[in-house]
């Protein structure tokens, strides 16, 4: 059972690889308002909404609409979404209350865990079942969609039964049923646990039986080693059983938690959009092209990262760029030339992770790498000069940059004189242009 | 041929008496630290008397050269090492087996021992049938052992054997626990629960998670609880526990004693190749000595001293290898030259040698022949009895004199710088009295002195000298050489070292 709320066929992965540059683009992009708005205080949300923005850049055309679309039923159901995200974690926090049973050495002690924490997720399963029961018809979207069939399915009444049922007789109250064979010195070997039949015998089995079919021993009360050793016997019979229900117990957990994980996303998403909303900030959902087509057009796009620290509203720009590859930003200084160049990065970046845009309208194509290449300030301890401080960045950008990638340059290059400083920028951005690379270049010259 | 012993190849050789007790000249020329270095982690085998009791004859050493050549194949040493591998196992199931309190536990042990042995006796005549052998004890064997795995009684042992541990292989039993008490039942195909709960929850797998079975650790022993479901087993299912009981009681005895013999005394071959083994590792070289209880010519190439060498390697240390030989009427070694330089080491070299070619073994060197004594005698000087000169002198003579009037032509004696205690000029006269005794006796000898006249005392006599770096004279080369006492060799180096040679000087003052 999966929740496939970021990917439709594969889980979402917090512990996958960010691009190396992440700092450069987080600094450069004041990622960190953003990150912020959409966490509000919680460190979870934090590292979702980090993860999910700075590894958008891997998603494809259609990652990117699946996610608008169950972000779109977010936005319209944001209350039950909340409750659900808010049964994955009471679920979690209070199953790993009963994480006594991990250092268990006993599998009776480890079975005995297993047992309280799996109480306590079949109650939030049975809760998100309900919810499904209730609220499925509210959704569109595929993944909502997929997710609320899933729960119907598998976690029919039946199934509930039956779990109900494992979880009484594990308790053993009518003794522990193993069965064995001989090994080396007759002693017993290849234990395993059997479920004793319900019926008893028919009288007619009972009348002719002969000889007797069972024997029973009972301990001496003083017999401490024979208790010992019986109850090691108990435990080696109940040893796998204690161990699946205690991987079930993980298997579970990680369901509730692969749920709250991705559901944390769209609660922040939710989050960014309640304080844009409130300042009258539009929003969008873009409309994403291929990474081969040159599209970039919009209209009132703002820096989302400005938006968030001032209190009025601040001015977004229009602009048609499709079909280019390289678009230059001048004008004077103080104009607003980095604020814009955020915001496109910015947006970049919302649109590939499947969020809505800061803007009115928004359309651009993705882009399989995105690179920001920014006038640093001097730095004391630095013991290369500055021109080399620059180049040594771009030289890594170059290191890990991909066709169709997107750089932006903010006075790039602008360490030493005009002259020098021209060529070098026109020779790199030359090769970068021959190399299908999509520029972005803010400068004052 | 019909096979008696690996050791022996015919009944009259065997060792009437096996005995514990190391020959006196052990000590002397260190072959009890080799026969201790050679039988460690064997003492099961009780290998020592073996290595005790030298061998008389040339066709008895060429019994074990072959078979020791044989088994220096690697397919049939290790054939045979599986086979002392299950010989043993077999044997400590048996003690277990001994050692066990209850009945059923006991005998199933047995059971198993006997189910090792079958299948080492099977194992090894597979083996052997394939295997390139050449030497007469094992081509004897091989069908010894071939026939008896063929016998009726083995065979029978072996269908016995499977079918009784079959019968209870394939009993199946229940026991329902409570706190306080258990109950055993006929197994009646109850569903597996464990796979049972999995499958409940297989909906939720999602990759590998940890993996929480305990690790039980099983003692070899029953406790009074698994005995007692055992009993409650064995009268559920009565029949394959009285198959065991009848088993056991008809074949305690089902060990065949030549088979037992060959377990032990194989251990003989293998225990001496694992040993030189090592040797062999390091680049010293081995070989098969040409026996022989007629010719006194003998010599040796690169041989070495087997007990110093092996502490020599174990602290990675380099070993130096000496030659020698007799020739003509040669008969007595007399070593000379500074002390340390391995003299002692020469006359050890000598004595072990000649004993360990009296094994039947390879021994240290590239090349050899070498003499098939009667005796060995030594005569060492012992630094703690020097308190006592005069006792001790006495003690010598009397010593001495008891040795030459034992040794036989056939012998050997290992003199070691004897008469210490007393005068240069007694010594001197005592040592060319006794050094005529033994030239009588025609024994063969190595005598260690640091009296340069006996090394030219007649044609029986042959001049060894340790050798110095001539250079450097304090540096020891611990080279033994043939060359004249001239008391020079020492002297020479020194000089050499300050460029007074001859050849030096005359370079040196430039006239």
């Amino acid at each position: 059972m999966k929740a496939f709320l970021m990917h439709r066929d594969q889980d979402f992965d917090l512990r996958q690889q960010l691009p190396p540059h992440e700092q450069a683009l987080t600094q450069d992009l004041e990622l960190n308002t953003l990150f912020n708005a959409m966490a509000l205080g919680d460190k979870f949300l934090l590292e979702t909404a980090k993860h999910a923005v700075l590894s958008g850049l891997n998603n494809d055309l259609n990652t990117i609409l699946y996610r608008q679309s169950i972000l779109k039923d977010c936005l319209k159901n944001h209350d039950i979404v909340r409750h659900m995200y808010g049964i994955a974690v009471e679920s979690i926090e209070k199953g790993k209350k009963s994480v006594w049973w991990f250092s268990g050495r006993y599998p009776g002690g480890i079975l005995r865990g297993s047992i309280e924490a799996l109480q306590v997720f079949v109650s939030g399963l049975k809760k998100l079942r309900a919810i499904a029961d209730e609220h499925s018809d509210k959704f569109e979207s595929e993944g909502f969609t997929t997710l609320f069939r899933t729960l119907k399915k598998e976690l029919s009444d039946e199934y509930f039964t039956v779990i109900q049922n494992h979880l009484i007789n594990l308790e053993f109250n009518e003794g522990v049923l193993i069965s064995a064979e001989l090994g080396k010195g007759n002693k017993g070997i290849n234990y395993a646990l059997r479920k004793s039949p319900r019926e008893k015998k028919g009288w007619f089995e009972r009348i002719f039986t002969k000889k007797p079919s069972a024997y029973t021993f009972r301990l001496h009360p003083r017999d401490t080693r024979g208790a010992t050793a019986l109850s090691e016997l108990k435990n080696r019979g109940i040893n796998l059983v204690a161990n699946a229900l205690a991987q079930s117990t993980d298997h579970i957990l990680g369901f509730f938690g692969m749920l709250r994980t991705e559901l944390s996303f769209y609660i922040g998403c939710m989050n960014l959009h309640r304080q844009l909303v409130q300042k009258g900030e539009p929003t969008c959902f873009p409309l994403p092209a291929t990474s081969g087509e040159r599209r970039h057009s919009y209209q009132k796009l703002y820096d989302v990262g400005l938006s968030l620290t001032m209190k009025q509203r601040i001015v977004g720009n229009d602009g048609n760029a499709n079909g280019k590859s390289i678009i230059v930003i001048t004008g004077a200084n103080q104009g607003g030339k980095t604020t814009f160049l955020r915001s496109i990065g910015s947006a970049q970046l919302m649109m590939q992770c499947g969020m809505f845009v800061p803007a009115e309208s928004f359309s651009a194509s993705i882009c399989s790498g995105l690179f920001t290449h920014y006038k640093r300030e001097e730095d004391t301890t630095m013991k290369s000069g500055k021109l080399d401080e620059e180049l040594g960045r771009m030289s890594n950008i170059v290191d890990g940059i991909t066709l169709n990638s997107m750089v932006l340059l903010n006075e790039s290059f602008a360490a030493t004189n005009e002259r020098e400083g021209s060529e070098i920028a026109r020779q790199i951005i030359c090769a970068l242009l021959e190399k299908g690379i999509k520029i972005f270049f803010v400068t004052h010259q | 041929m019909t096979f008696h012993s690996i050791l022996f190849e015919r009944i009259e050789d065997g060792i009437k008496k096996e005995t514990l007790e190391a020959p006196i000249y052990f000590a002397d020329l260190n072959l009890d630290q080799i026969i201790d270095a050679i039988t460690a982690g064997k003492q099961e085998y009780n290998l020592k008397p073996f290595f005790y009791t030298p061998l008389k004859d040339a066709d008895s050493v060429k019994y074990r050269h072959e078979i020791m050549q044989d088994l220096e194949n690697e397919a049939i040493f290790e054939n045979v090492n599986s086979f002392a591998r299950k010989m043993r196992a077999m044997r400590e199931h048996v003690m277990q087996a001994e050692r066990l309190y209850y009945k059923h536990e006991k005998e199933s042990w047995f059971l198993s021992a006997v189910e090792i042995y079958c299948d080492a006796v099977t194992g090894l005549a597979h083996d052997l049938t394939t295997a390139d052998l050449k030497s007469h004890g094992f081509l004897a064997f091989r069908e010894y052992v071939t026939n008896y795995a063929k016998s009726n009684y083995f065979v029978y042992l072996l269908t016995e054997t499977e079918k009784v541990k079959a019968d209870l292989s394939a009993v199946k039993y229940c026991v329902l626990i409570n706190d306080d008490s258990f109950t055993v039942s006929k197994y009646k195909s109850e569903i597996d629960y464990s796979a049972d709960v999995e499958a409940a929850f297989a909906k939720f797998k999602q990759g590998a998670v940890k993996d929480y079975g305990i690790i039980f650790k099983d003692s070899l022993d029953m406790n009074h609880i698994e005995a007692k479901i055992v009993e409650f087993v064995a009268r559920l299912y009565p029949a394959p526990f009285l198959n065991l009981d009848n088993y056991c009681r008809m074949n305690a005895d089902y060990l065949d004693e030549t088979i037992a013999a060959f377990d032990r005394e194989v251990q003989f071959y293998m225990a001496y190749l694992d040993f030189i083994a090592l040797f062999k590792h390091a680049g010293l070289k081995f070989c098969y000595p040409n026996v022989s209880d007629q010719c006194k010519e003998g010599y040796d190439r690169e041989g070495f001293d087997l007990a110093l060498a092996y502490s020599l390697i174990s602290e990675g240390s380099s070993v130096v290898c000496n030659d020698f030989y007799l020739k003509d009427k040669e008969r007595i070694f007399v070593v000379s030259g500074p002390n340390q330089g391995g003299k002692t080491t020469f006359a050890r070299t000598f004595g072990q040698l000649h004993y360990l070619a009296a094994m039947g073994c390879p021994v240290p060197g590239s090349d050899a022949r070498l003499f098939l004594f009667d005796r060995i005698f030594t005569h060492f000087e012992r630094e703690e009895d020097i308190t006592n000169l005069r006792g001790k002198l006495q003690d010598d003579l009397i010593r001495i004199h008891d040795i030459l009037n034992r040794a036989t032509p056939n012998s050997i004696i290992i003199m070691n710088e004897i008469f210490t205690s007393t005068t240069l000029k007694d010594q001197i006269f005592l040592s060319k009295k006794i050094i005529e005794k033994i030239i009588q006796s025609e024994s063969l000898c190595v005598w260690v002195t640091f009296i340069d006249d006996l090394a030219s005392f007649g044609e029986q006599t042959v001049s060894m000298v340790s050798m110095v770096v001539p250079h450097n004279p304090t540096l020891r080369t611990y080279k033994i050489e043939r060359r004249p006492a001239d008391g020079l060799a020492y002297a020479m180096s020194i000089a050499e070292k300050y460029r007074l040679t001859y050849d030096c000087l005359k370079e040196r003052i430039g006239l």
